[in-house]
């Protein structure tokens, strides 16, 4: 089975009921998302199929053969963090981090769609994922600054395009 | 050529020159302080335990420094602030420094990570290590270039002379260069000159972590790694009395099927058909159960009613004590998750006859002490290297994990064998924080003084944590099983359940009783602050009561009874930037306040909260906090803030929402949806954290400051916005509902 994970395609070789969350981690070694609940209550697992968060821990792979999935691998690096990395590195928004990864994907996919969300959009986006750590504060802060960051970005290329 | 070998030979003669050099430093330091021959004070920190140098700090000749520490990273970010600490008293930029954490083969023993005591115990020792280092080094650099050490500088990992001349720190080692015992006094670097300690440093984790670097023990991929599940019994009273594997056995990738008593699990190639496999055996296994489990309906009647093992902790109540007004208040707790967000998990391999884990434990050394002995092997046989897992807040399920991996592992030498726990695993079978009952009894007098208290809570243990084999799952359901040790109370100062049961408040006549419970009927352990979130709920609960029954504003009449300076600061600093005195309350918005000192001994905390309650649900919601802290030295202040907003948003969800939920044999709160915790639409609007630095004074543990203070903030707020006042945790809608619906 092929997958298309952060611009790249690949030849699976599993289960086509093995959710996408074992893929990833297992298959294509990649961290970002993780396993929280296996139930879809948590958000740990979230990353963008097609450009919407979904949970990976409940996606069998066979249903996202062909669709463009992106991980929070596939935002930036740690050389070159993409904006809301960045914003999240910034605002010192982790403290175990277990649950960032899938906050940042949620984020994605809602700025994505929506640059211009409103805080209360913010919230109402994130509320399917849970952080034990009680880092709202810096979540919500991160996702401001980094809707922020986007916005002069693109009126940046905006402005130098003539 | 020539210079090579000159400063070879130098450095190797210098050895032992150095130790009378260094000794001599030490002893105009201590002459100072001490005249006669009185005993040598004690070493700082954690250099009681490990007085080597190069337990703590190696540098090589290359000049590459290694700093170690016994404390592990549980996302609090030790790992920074001790390189803050490192960094500053050496001298070194920190970006140079590398960071070894727990590591029973690399590490010293600090025990467990825990009580708010890794600055206290690790970072006091580093901060001495790295300060005596320096001078050691300056003491060398002195004899090199037949200089006196005063017209010595040190700077990025160099001793520069007056001249100009440097000598790298590199330079001027040789091997075994700092295995000296420490002394007791350092000469460590004065506060106001410092560039690192007590500035906002980001966190050396937190980049990898927002990227997807591997970050985690659930991160590992070791070569030829097979994944394991676990087949928990359904209960606590649960034994296997059949199970029939032909059909797990069969299935793709399965590797081995392992029963040992009630202990079963199951290894495949894959991490998905392990969990297959462990769904298809858990339906084959069958049980035998019991009700064992008290009425959860009855909870506080039942913890009243076990056996209990009473000591009076204070004891000086007066004779013959006129009271104005007498009140009175119990207060309950359920038990309470520790709910990490990422299940524990662990990977074990065995090797030539040696077990190798890697863990998210608190504690290595102890770990590894309960799985060596669970395994019957001696402790040098059995490694623990400290992995981080997600966050712990306590003993979690982390222990058993590595325990579950150990065992597993053996069966399969040469193979790395990774374990995590499922969702219902961890929520069903971590250790949970205790259900305690508080009461408490005070007198008032003419003037509105407290003066008379009588305070008493029951609970069960707050550690069962490991150091014999019996605290873990797998060594319990083995077959030649091993029994938890019996329960003790953790003494005071510290305490357990009676952790901050005794008020920080001048109070003329007092006693306060712990009543230790040692039947558990629920597995419990350490959660974060252990008892002192309920008695600091209970006592400021109170406190507002009698504020209220002497008619006195509950923040003036706190400051009434405080003469701890530092207390009182925290107590102003929080009322005066929340705007306690021009808060204008009305129907269901109201404020409350809270302080404690954690442990009586630990940081200073004082939270005002803004609680808003809908009238027709009962939903009672954070709106703002706003806390003061006072750490002592505070090394690095957005860590420090950046614990406390957790603190108290953690401290939020257990008091507005959290119970462990069981029927009479088992757990029944096995997942988010059973056991639901906050979420971002009851994320209050704002949470300040203000600090009050104390440069040059002692560490004070700041992790757990938060929970008792913000579980109280929240009670008196929402007494304040509803005029009725809820007793019982947590103060669930229904709750709230019951007695103000209209
Ligand atoms: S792991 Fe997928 S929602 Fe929790
Ligand atoms: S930062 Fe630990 S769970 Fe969110």
């Amino acid at each position: 089975m092929k997958l298309k994970v952060n611009g790249s395609e690949y030849e699976i070789d599993a289960d086509p009921d093995t959710p996408l969350l074992y893929v990833l981690r297992n298959d294509l070694a990649l961290n970002g998302a993780k396993f929280g609940c296996g139930l879809g209550q948590c958000g740990a697992c979230t990353v963008m199929v097609d450009g919407k968060a979904i949970f990976s821990c409940l996606t069998p792979m066979l249903v996202v053969e062909g669709k463009e999935i992106t991980t929070v691998e596939g935002l930036g690096s740690i050389d070159n963090p993409g904006p809301l990395q960045r914003a999240f590195i910034e605002e010192q928004a982790a403290q175990c981090g277990y649950c960032i990864a899938g906050m940042i994907m949620r984020a994605q996919a809602l700025l994505q769609k929506n640059p211009d969300a409103s805080d209360a959009e913010v919230r109402a986006a994130l509320e399917p994922n849970l952080c034990r750590c009680g880092t709202h504060m810096r979540i919500l802060r991160a996702v401001r600054r980094a809707a922020d960051l986007m916005r002069t970005a693109a009126h940046g290329s905006e402005r130098r395009a003539p | 050529m020539t210079s090579a070998l000159v400063t070879r030979r130098s450095v190797l003669a210098g050895t032992g020159a150095l130790v009378v050099s260094f000794s001599s430093i030490s002893r105009a330091l201590t002459q100072t302080l001490d005249t006669g021959q009185r005993e040598k004070p004690p070493l700082p920190g954690s250099l009681k335990e490990n007085p080597f140098l190069d337990s703590w700090i190696r540098i090589e000749a290359d000049g590459r420094i290694t700093i170690f520490t016994g404390k592990a990273e549980l996302g609090q970010g030790i790992k920074t602030a001790l390189l803050q600490v490192a960094a500053e008293q050496l001298d070194v930029p920190l970006a140079s420094l590398k960071l070894i954490t727990a590591d029973t083969s690399q590490t010293a023993n600090e025990g467990f990570t825990a009580g708010s005591h890794s600055m206290q115990d690790s970072g006091t020792a580093i901060l001495h290590a790295a300060a005596q280092a320096r001078a050691i080094l300056v003491v060398e650099a002195a004899k090199r270039l037949g200089v006196t050490e005063e017209t010595l500088k040190t700077k990025s990992g160099a001793v520069i002379a007056a001249d100009g001349r440097k000598l790298g720190y590199g330079e001027l080692v040789s091997e075994n260069f700092l295995h000296l015992e420490a002394q007791p006094q350092s000469p460590l670097k004065d506060p106001a000159s410092f560039t690192v300690m007590g500035k906002s440093t980001p966190r050396v984790d937190i980049p990898a972590k927002v990227t997807g670097g591997a970050a985690y023990v659930q991160d590992m991929r070791l070569p030829g790694m097979v994944h394991a599940r676990v087949v928990r019994p359904p209960s606590y009273s649960a034994s296997l009395t059949n199970v029939d594997t032909a059909g797990a056995e069969k299935l793709p990738g399965v590797i081995k099927i392992l029963r040992d008593g009630n202990f079963l699990a199951v290894v495949a190639e894959r991490e998905f058909q392990a969990i297959k496999a462990m769904r298809a055996l858990s339906a084959a296994a069958q049980w035998a159960q019991k009700p064992s489990l008290p009425k959860q309906s009855e909870l506080p009647a039942t913890v009243m009613a076990l056996p209990s093992q009473d000591t009076a902790i204070i004891d000086r109540r007066q004779e013959g004590i006129v009271a104005a007004k007498k009140l009175e208040a119990t207060c309950t707790r359920p038990y309470q998750a520790h709910g990490s967000i990422g299940p524990s998990c662990a990977v074990a391999v065995w090797n030539e006859e040696s077990m190798t884990i890697w863990t998210h434990t608190q504690g290595v050394y102890p770990d590894r002490q309960a799985i060596a002995q669970m395994l019957r092997l001696p402790p040098e046989k059995v490694r623990c290297i400290h992995v981080e897992g997600s966050g712990c807040y306590g003993h979690n399920g982390a222990d058993d994990a590595a325990a579950d991996a150990a065992l597993i592992a053996r069966s399969l030498p040469g193979r790395p064998v990774r374990v995590q726990w499922m969702r219902e695993q961890e929520h069903a079978w971590e250790p949970f924080g205790p259900a305690m009952v508080t009461k408490v009894s005070a007198a008032l007098d003419e003037a509105g003084d407290i003066a008379d208290w009588d305070y008493a809570v029951w609970s069960n243990t707050h550690s069962t944590r490991p150091g014999g084999a019996g605290s873990l799952l797998a060594a319990q359901h083995m077959a030649e099983p091993f029994a938890l040790p019996a329960p003790k109370p953790i003494p005071q100062p510290e305490g357990g359940g009676d952790r901050n049961a005794i008020p920080l408040y001048h109070l003329p006549s007092a006693r306060v009783m712990h009543h230790f419970l040692p039947a558990m009927p629920v597995r419990v352990s350490a959660l974060r602050s252990l008892g002192a979130y309920m008695n600091v709920f209970s006592i400021e609960s109170f406190m507002d009561e009698l504020a209220e029954a002497a008619g006195r504003d509950p923040v003036e009449f706190r400051l009434k009874h405080l003469d701890d300076v530092r207390a009182r600061d925290v107590v102003m600093l929080a009322s005066e930037r929340f705007g306690w005195d021009s808060f204008q309350r009305r129907l269901g918005r109201g404020c409350g306040f809270a302080f404690a000192r954690y442990k009586n001994l630990a940081a200073y905390c004082a939270i005002a909260a803004e609680v808003e309650v809908e009238r027709e649900t009962g939903r009672a919601r954070l709106v703002r906090a706003v806390a003061a802290v006072d750490s002592g030295q505070t090394v690095n202040p957005d860590g420090v803030i950046n614990q406390v907003e957790g603190a108290i948003l953690q401290s939020a969800s257990w008091t507005l929402y959290e119970s462990v939920g069981f029927d009479d044999t088992r757990i029944t709160s096995i997942d988010w949806s059973t056991y639901p915790i906050l979420r971002f639409d009851a994320v209050p609007a704002s949470v300040d954290v203000h600090i009050i630095d104390r440069p040059g004074q002692p560490f004070l543990g700041t992790g757990e400051t938060g929970q008792g203070p913000a579980a109280a903030a929240i009670a008196n707020a929402v007494a304040n916005a509803t005029g009725k006042r809820f007793r019982d945790l947590p103060l669930t809608r229904q709750r709230i509902k019951n007695v103000i619906g209209v």
